[in-house]
């Protein structure tokens, strides 16, 4: 509960700070020559306030949410589902990853932003250049992840099952899977922060939907405030889809041993 | 049971030999031209010096590695690799083999799912295996919040469930302190006395060895291990493994195996000296 409330306190701190500095008129200008410049370039904390609220009254904000969180969950499901079946199978055929390798080595140090602008012209203006955008950001860590937890289940985990007469399907169901999942949980904190990246970077090349779209037009008109209000807006959804994975690792993870519970008789 | 011909489980002249790590140097020969039978309802120790490759021997035994020459035959029939493992043999590791994603009762009943047990006779099954191994009310636990001796339990549970006609076991009880691993023995002892399976025993302990077996087989130092000595101990049973101890034929055995062993304790002390 301290802890909590020191917490806040910085928050408020922050705030205060903010809206100290940017407040035409509190602080005589130091840096800039007029007293209303720092608002212009910074914001001010009240007003990106009132431009969420407004949001939300309004409603003006939904459907563009909707919009970006679409994208981020078809990114993050087609991404992580494709990361998790190539990454078991070419971790369990040495023959195709010898093959592939240079070619995930290639795509994985691509700065795969770039492809933002053909994926627009493949896949059009609509939610899929950014969905595919997602998912290549997505995919690559999730493969990753799970190429190198089934690369690394313990060879006497896997001897043991197959003297206890586990058959090759049985082996992938009940050692390869549940070992690499643990893996892919601790990637998919990261993962979902991609996805998000994925749809708002697409949003920003070309949209006419989205909240990145919204952070581009108030951009455009030089209207920080409501930047400033989007930013927020993502920030707090992203905050909540990482809480959300958070819930089901815990549902799904609860074999794993918790910081002092190990070793308990 | 139609009696077929042939010991439980008959190795025959085998070697082992592993691939170089890099073009210059030799390939590593764990095992050579080793010959060992084991009866049925015979318990085996296999001592031997660290690092002589006890454990490839069992691999071999298992299935789970392919000799680079020699056979291995299970009740008369010949292992091959292409027909998997040693389906009649149970294998209890060195290490912790457990999966730690199952609950105590998931992983004593991983077998039988396996062979598609339906369910509930498989929990049934489960159960009364706890109860037998000492983990009745623990099957709920995940090995994680378990001792190192029950899941040891755990694993003995896990592999004897099956009932296998042959249980191969690497160093099982290593990893225990003194007192918990002479408990586990003597649970073995009267698990194994119930039905007299073909038991090989792969251990470093000489002492652990004589207290458990009928024939307890010496080993040579690596690289090369074949075995260089094969002694009976007709010590009287049912036995208390720490008791036996004390007993003036258990010291006669003991002091006579040592004697062999000896001088190949040495040389494979000697030789982890050397790198």
């Amino acid at each position: 509960m301290k802890l909590r409330i020191a917490q806040l306190l910085v928050l408020g701190l922050l705030v205060l700070f903010w809206y100290v500095m940017t407040k035409p008129g509190l602080v005589p200008p130091f840096y800039f020559d007029k007293d209303n410049r720092a608002a212009f370039f910074f914001g001010e904390p009240q007003k990106v306030f009132w431009v969420v609220v407004d949001w939300f009254l309004s409603g003006e904000i939904f459907p563009h949410l909707g919009i970006t969180l679409l994208e981020t969950a078809l990114g993050f499901a087609i991404g992580a589902a494709s990361g998790l079946g190539i990454g078991l199978w070419l971790a369990l055929s040495p023959t195709a990853s010898a093959i592939m390798d240079p070619y995930i080595k290639g795509f994985n140090s691509m700065p795969r932003v770039v492809l933002a602008p053909i994926f627009a012209v493949w896949f059009g203006l609509g939610i899929w250049s950014k969905v595919a955008l997602g998912v290549t950001l997505v995919f690559f860590v999730v493969f990753f992840n799970v190429y190198q937890g089934v690369r690394e289940v313990s060879p006497n985990l896997i001897a043991n099952a197959r003297m206890l007469g586990a058959s090759k399907r049985q082996l992938l169901r009940s050692i390869y899977l549940p070992s690499a999942m643990s893996w892919v949980f601790a990637s998919l904190h990261n993962a979902v922060g991609l996805a998000f990246v994925g749809a708002v970077v697409g949003e920003y090349l070309g949209s006419s939907m989205g909240v990145g779209y919204l952070i581009l037009q108030a951009e455009g008109t030089f209207d920080i405030n409501t930047v400033f209000a989007g930013i927020l807006v993502l920030t707090a959804c992203a905050l909540a889809l990482d809480s959300l994975v958070g819930t089901v690792e815990r549902r799904l993870m609860t074999w794993q041993p918790k910081a002092g519970q190990t070793e308990k008789v | 049971m139609t009696p077929k011909e042939g010991p439980a489980l008959a190795l025959a002249d085998i070697t082992c030999r592993f691939a170089a790590r890099d073009a210059t140097s030799e390939p590593y020969t764990a095992v050579a031209n080793t010959t060992l039978n084991i009866a049925r309802g015979e318990f085996v120790s296999v001592v031997g010096p660290t690092g002589c490759g006890k454990s490839t021997l069992l691999n071999v035994a298992a299935g789970l590695l392919e000799p680079s020459t020699g056979t291995v035959e299970v009740f008369g029939e010949r292992l091959l690799s292409a027909h998997g493992v040693n389906r009649r043999a149970g294998y209890m590791f060195q290490a912790d083999a457990l999966m730690p994603w199952r609950t105590g009762i998931d992983n004593v009943i991983a077998g039988l799912e396996f062979r598609g047990v339906p369910r509930a006779e498989a929990l049934a099954q489960g159960e009364a295996w706890l109860r037998r191994v000492g983990l009745a009310g623990f099957g709920d636990r995940y090995p994680h919040q378990m001792s190192g001796g029950m899941r040891k339990r755990l694993a003995l549970a896990q592999t004897l469930i099956l009932s296998p006609d042959i249980l191969l076991m690497d160093e099982p009880f290593s990893a225990l302190d003194v007192q918990t691993r002479q408990l586990m023995e003597n649970e073995l002892l009267a698990l194994w006395a119930e039905d007299r399976k073909s038991v090989l025993f792969i251990t470093h302990d000489l002492e652990e060895a004589i207290a458990l077996s009928d024939r307890v087989v010496v080993l040579s130092a690596g690289p090369g291990t074949r075995p260089i000595g094969d002694f009976k101990v007709d010590l009287p049973r049912p036995r208390d493994v720490s008791e036996i101890r004390m007993t003036p034929a258990f010291l006669d055995l003991h002091r006579e195996i040592w004697a062999a062993m000896k001088e190949e304790v040495l040389k494979a002390y000697q030789r982890q000296k050397a790198v």
